[in-house]
């Protein structure tokens, strides 16, 4: 492509092994030690990942 | 959906749906703008041929699931089911007053009062009771200030470890806390039992002492930075963050984030005041040119100092991997409020956030009666970003996931309709934030 560049490919976990819900809860106002959405990592891979 | 915006001399493509991101060279930007607002792609100013071309390579983005994606169907919310997560309102009581609480210096608008430790146990055994199969749990020891039931938290924490074990969970502890009344004792056990701390320093010395005096009206800071670099320097590495607050009097937060880092801190987050418009610190919507400038200079200045070691540091709201990011079921629903997060005030009331306490409407129990408000938790169950209408077509509803829904209620009118302001500011970070990411990733 000549006008522009991918930097990040579809990456929205859907489907299959996902919802599981073991997740960080979050907090959008950001008042408490949680992360929020943006900055939040997947439980599930992180502990397949260890 | 899509949404196309400039970041330092940089043009950004975000693909909503899907979460691809793209850099667009500026013929391809002014294009994808007249696209982005339903106008003629020929008419951006851009030549025919050139728009030829552009209008090819988004075709074969498209193809390929990274440009223009459908939107997805939301997956089911089994919510309700399980909760995952409690907020333990150990104190509300506090030893600061500072100007912007949003628990009315710590009171919570009631009786100052500390959570005895026979409702802290229960609140862990409800906790396991309503956690179902999940594995993973967490308690938030919260206030108004903790440190002042410090034995009350010493006996929850003990206590939880009996649970896990018995019950085969792991629960994370994380305290909320002005360090003010921190000892070497207190610092010794944090650190070894808290997964994460959230520390309240504002930044500059003024401006943190302007806001948050201590009962008899002095200032906090010298105690509290003090405090707040030993209980750090003990950290081992584990999760922590400095945890600031900006009002309209400091919109200049950039030299509080310079003054924190200044301190020896690296992970540190300056969130916006949000309160009623007639408070003499909230922020309103003029303030808000003046404040995407402030991101924009911090994201400059935050750029450069993580390309040394010596100067690098985390900034809470710039963070942003979606790579490793969370699925589509949590972006769409977010914290969780009053399904799978819920506060307990010191004599066992139920709320379904730490804001939501003492807003007797909305109170969902207690832990005697257990869930009494199912009416409440299926209504913030079907309050998402695919069902908000101010939500629905927001090109950040994946990143915000909805917004907070104590602010939504307070400031915004009603749950399903977020807080404007904290809306616009939400989206200029996550654009600092995605243009960040980028620029790190191509400079690798």
């Amino acid at each position: 492509m000549k006008h522009m560049q991918t930097i990040q490919k579809p990456c929205i976990k859907t489907g299959k092994n996902t919802a599981c819900g073991e997740c960080q809860a979050s907090c959008q106002s950001a008042c408490k030690t949680s992360c929020t959405v943006a900055n939040q990592t997947c439980a599930r891979e992180n502990s397949e990942n260890k | 959906m899509i949404h196309s915006f400039q970041f330092q001399d940089r043009f950004i493509l975000v693909d909503v749906e899907s979460g691809a991101l793209h850099f667009l060279d500026e013929d391809a930007y002014q294009v994808v703008q007249a696209i982005e607002h339903g106008g003629d792609p020929y008419s951006a100013g851009v030549a025919a041929d050139t728009v030829k071309e552009i209008l090819s390579d988004l075709e074969e983005l498209r193809q390929s699931g990274a440009y223009d994606t459908e939107a997805m169907t939301a997956p089911e919310i089994p919510g309700g089911s399980a909760i995952k997560s409690i907020c333990l309102h150990v104190a509300h009581d506090c030893n600061l007053r500072c100007k912007y609480c949003f628990a009315s210096t710590g009171d919570f608008h009631g009786a100052r009062m500390i959570m005895p430790l026979d409702v802290g146990k229960r609140a862990m055994d409800f906790l396991i009771e309503h956690s179902g199969t999940r594995h993973h749990l967490e308690v938030d020891l919260f206030g108004g200030e903790p440190l002042m039931n410090w034995p009350v938290c010493v006996g929850i924490v003990n206590y939880g470890r009996e649970l896990e074990k018995k019950y085969n969970k792991s629960i994370h502890f994380t305290i909320t806390t002005n360090c003010v009344a921190l000892t070497d004792e207190m610092i010794d056990f944090i650190n070894r039992e808290m997964h994460n701390v959230v520390i309240s320093l504002d930044g500059r010395k003024e401006v943190h002492d302007a806001m948050r005096p201590t009962v008899n009206g002095k200032g906090s800071f010298d105690v509290i930075l003090k405090n707040a670099k030993k209980l750090v320097a003990g950290r081992g590495g584990k999760e922590y963050y400095i945890r600031g607050t900006f009002t309209r009097n400091n919109l200049d937060f950039l030299e509080d984030v310079k003054a924190i880092t200044g301190y020896g801190f690296d992970q540190l987050s300056i969130e916006p005041a949000v309160l009623a418009d007639d408070s003499p610190y909230c922020l309103l919507p003029e303030h808000l040119e003046r404040i995407d400038r402030e991101y924009d200079a911090l994201a400059d200045y935050y750029i450069e100092a993580r390309k040394t070691p010596e100067t690098w540091f985390n900034f809470f709201h710039f963070m942003f991997d979606p790579k490793g990011g969370p699925c589509l079921r949590k972006r769409i629903n977010g914290c969780g409020a009053g399904t799978e997060y819920v506060a307990v005030t010191p004599d066992g009331d139920l709320y379904p956030c730490h804001q939501f306490v003492g807003m007797e409407e909305w109170k969902i129990g207690s832990l005697d009666d257990g869930i009494r408000r199912e009416d409440l938790q299926n209504e913030f169950l079907g309050c998402n970003v695919c069902t908000k209408d101010t939500c629905k077509n927001c090109w950040a509803k994946y990143y915000c996931s909805g917004g907070c829904m104590a602010n939504a209620v307070l400031y915004g009118g009603a749950l399903d309709h977020p807080h404007e302001i904290s809306c616009a500011l939400m989206r200029k970070r996550f654009e600092c934030a995605i243009g960040i990411y980028m620029a790190e990733q191509t400079e690798r």
